[in-house]
């Protein structure tokens, strides 16, 4: 780690087109023999089962030759706008330009947010979407909790989100409990489910814990599909109740909530509720967060993604440490399963697949790990962005892919890479962290 | 033996024995630190040093023997819960938080021991009066501080838990002479000024030596010698060891 070293030197930056005909040679050279079979060559089962194919060599070239070119020009960008040369290309009005707008993004988001149901009251499908997003922001900032600010690596955090949604589906389904009875229920279920997973992995950290919350997720997933007689299986839980307005149903009965209120009953009714719900839940999760944060247990949290071994040496018990940011971020995946199984009104072990928790993981990684906002705005842009595609379906993969890996070679921190500190002893700082790099290392 | 006052010691170890695996580091350590004394623990790399006080912390257990502290029996107690009996520890390569500011950092040891606002500032006055350096970077992210600024950085968050015994990993390592000797200088200033009990372990058995009240050598896992600081300093085969070439007087 080079944290006590100057800012890297220019000159240290190899950047001669010498280096840059050579990497792309390297990177043409790679794709020639990626590209030669998967592209080369093409196979097909001929008319008597047996095995024809025919060379491409035009197409494979023209592969080649691109990877060749837009090797060379991905390299020339990152030499005009790369990290090493910040300074120099954004000038000075457009910085403060861009720390004034990002002191009133999060405000202004809020407000937006709030305003949503008003602005779009009759678009269904933005309406819906929204609610979407905010499913995903809720579970990014509660995933956020365990890998942004403990800094344990959790693949399998979908887990949580199932235990949620089917604790609400069964208890609702099979005991006629509501979703407000049931949605504390789901919380602590999940998080008795993190305790669970905290314990084996206490020892473990990086891949090796990767590797043990994946088979994680992928057993509790397993375990809902095969144990037909409570969960339904692969068939599900259907006839989940929908959420009731503190015991008002939202629906066209009589004592339903248009019918009290005298308005003519509309359906969407019940999606702004939902999307009010899901939004306060998200906001709990994130204001708990925040208070966290500022608690001696938020900074151990921290304090132990930066270093065990130093917060062993301070006297930090590293065991209930890791085990609340485990049961925290659960309980917030717990949240989000419930609302998810209500809003649905029907659930299946396909909801809770492997993509889901890369999904929020990306999200969180993308955010810029432990900022909030950050955590927000890539949930807004990686769930309201891959309905944007939509259209584009073959593309979209290909689209995301492009953006990750741009979006890491330019901020590797994230979106908002900057973290706030939580403590504050002297109002007249002189000297603000964010005035002073950090060496890379 | 002038500097030992003939009470019971702050600090007891009888007898230590700790392995990683089946490789024993510590083979029946005994050490004795009275309240109020600088002992050094000097040797050379791999002779266990770092390993006795860790295992003083609690981690790795002893396997063997007994740790007692303050009358009270510290042998396989958990780590954090030693800390909190006021024994604190500054670690090797000093591991400061690096993306933490220095205030978090410091509040980090503070947050260990429950300790009141009016503690929590006391506590941050003496850090600051040792170190004003790190009264200016306050704000700083730990990890963009110097080498020097982030030793003191690691001493000043081991303070901040108020301890009674402060153990020091290596403070001079890959420091510059005269920051290494303004590190030296506070640790001396905390003991006649706080009369605070100080193990240091050290490899600049010069300075460390010419430091301590008593000090301790180690070879592979056991106490070769011991005796007062200046005593060590005389000794021929000290000298010869580990202060070949190093200035005396």
């Amino acid at each position: 780690m080079s944290a006590t070293s100057a800012r890297p030197s220019h000159a240290a930056q190899p950047s001669g087109s010498a280096f840059i005909v050579k990497k792309a040679l390297i990177s043409a050279l790679v794709a020639l023999v990626l590209f030669s079979l998967m592209i080369g060559v093409r196979t097909e089962a001929g008319p008597q089962g047996g095995l024809i194919y025919w060379t491409r060599f035009g197409d494979l070239a023209a592969l080649v030759g691109t990877v060749f070119g837009g090797s060379i020009i991905v390299e020339l960008l990152r030499q005009w706008w790369g990290p090493v040369d910040k300074d120099s290309i954004v000038p000075k009005p457009v910085q403060s330009a861009i720390s004034f707008a990002g002191r009133w993004l999060a405000p202004a988001l809020l407000v937006f947010a709030v305003l949503v149901p008003v602005i779009f009251y009759d678009q269904r499908y933005i309406l819906d979407l929204s609610i979407l997003v905010l499913t995903y922001v809720m579970l990014g900032w509660g995933l956020n909790v365990v890998v942004g600010l403990a800094g344990l690596l959790d693949l399998g955090y979908v887990a949580f989100y199932a235990v949620g949604a089917y604790s609400y589906a069964l208890l609702a389904t099979n005991f006629g409990l509501s979703f407000w009875v049931c949605l504390p229920l789901a919380g602590i279920l999940a998080a008795f489910w993190g305790v669970l997973l905290g314990f084996p992995v206490l020892r473990l950290r990086g891949d090796y814990l990767a590797i043990v919350t994946l088979a994680f997720g992928e057993i509790i997933r397993l375990v809902i599909i095969n144990w037909q007689s409570l969960t339904g299986g692969p068939n599900g839980v259907s006839g989940i109740p929908r959420p009731t307005m503190f015991g008002i149903p939202l629906d066209n009965s009589d004592n339903g909530l248009a019918a009290r209120l005298g308005i003519e009953f509309s359906p969407t009714h019940r999606l702004v509720f939902l999307f009010y719900l899901i939004l306060a839940m998200a906001l709990l999760t994130n204001w708990v967060t925040i208070r966290l944060r500022r608690l001696p247990i938020g900074r151990a949290w921290e304090a132990l993604r930066e270093d065990e071994v130093a917060c062993r040496a301070l006297g930090i018990n590293t065991t209930t440490t890791k085990l609340t940011a485990f049961a925290t971020g659960a309980m917030f995946g717990g949240f989000a399963g419930a609302f998810f199984a209500t809003r649905q009104g029907f659930i299946s072990p396909e909801s809770f697949t492997f993509q889901e928790s890369a999904l929020v993981l990306a999200i969180v990684v993308l955010g810029g790990m432990g900022s909030q906002l950050g955590v927000a705005l890539s949930a807004l842009a990686m769930i309201g962005g891959f309905e944007l595609f939509r259209g584009f379906d073959q593309y979209r993969m290909l689209v995301f892919g492009i953006a990750m890996v741009l979006l890491m070679i330019w901020r590797p921190r994230g979106l908002i890479g900057h973290r706030a500190p939580t403590v504050y002893l002297e109002r007249n700082q002189s000297i603000s962290s964010d005035l002073v790099k950090e060496g890379h290392g | 033996m002038s500097a030992a006052p003939a009470t019971t010691p702050l600090l007891a170890v009888r007898g230590v024995r700790a392995a990683y695996g089946k490789i024993e580091a510590l083979k029946g350590v005994d050490i004795e630190i009275n309240a109020g004394e600088i002992v050094a623990l000097i040797g050379a790399n791999g002779a266990g040093k770092s390993t006795l006080m860790m295992t003083i912390f609690g981690r790795p257990r002893a396997r063997a023997g007994t740790i007692e502290y303050d009358g009270h029996d510290i042998t396989g107690v958990p780590t954090h819960e030693i800390a909190r009996l006021r024994i604190a520890q500054s670690p090797e390569g000093r591991r400061i938080f690096p993306r933490m500011s220095v205030a978090e950092n410091l509040q980090m040891g503070a947050d260990a021991t429950e300790c009141t606002d009016a503690e929590r500032e006391a506590g941050l006055e003496r850090v600051f009066a040792l170190f004003p350096r790190l009264k200016e970077r306050i704000a700083q992210r730990g990890g963009t501080l110097s080498g020097g600024e982030q030793q003191m950085l690691a001493i000043g968050r081991a303070l901040m838990s108020r301890p009674r015994l402060l153990m020091l990993d290596e403070p001079s390592l890959g420091l510059a002479p005269l920051i290494a000797r303004q590190i030296f200088d506070a640790i001396r200033t905390l003991n006649r000024q706080d009369g605070l009990t100080v193990l240091i372990v050290e490899q600049n058995a010069n300075h460390a030596l010419k430091l301590a009240h008593r000090g301790y050598v180690m070879v592979n896992g056991l106490i070769t010698l011991t005796g007062t600081g200046g005593e060590l300093l005389q000794r021929p085969e000290i000298r010869a060891a580990y202060l070949e070439g190093g200035r005396h007087g």
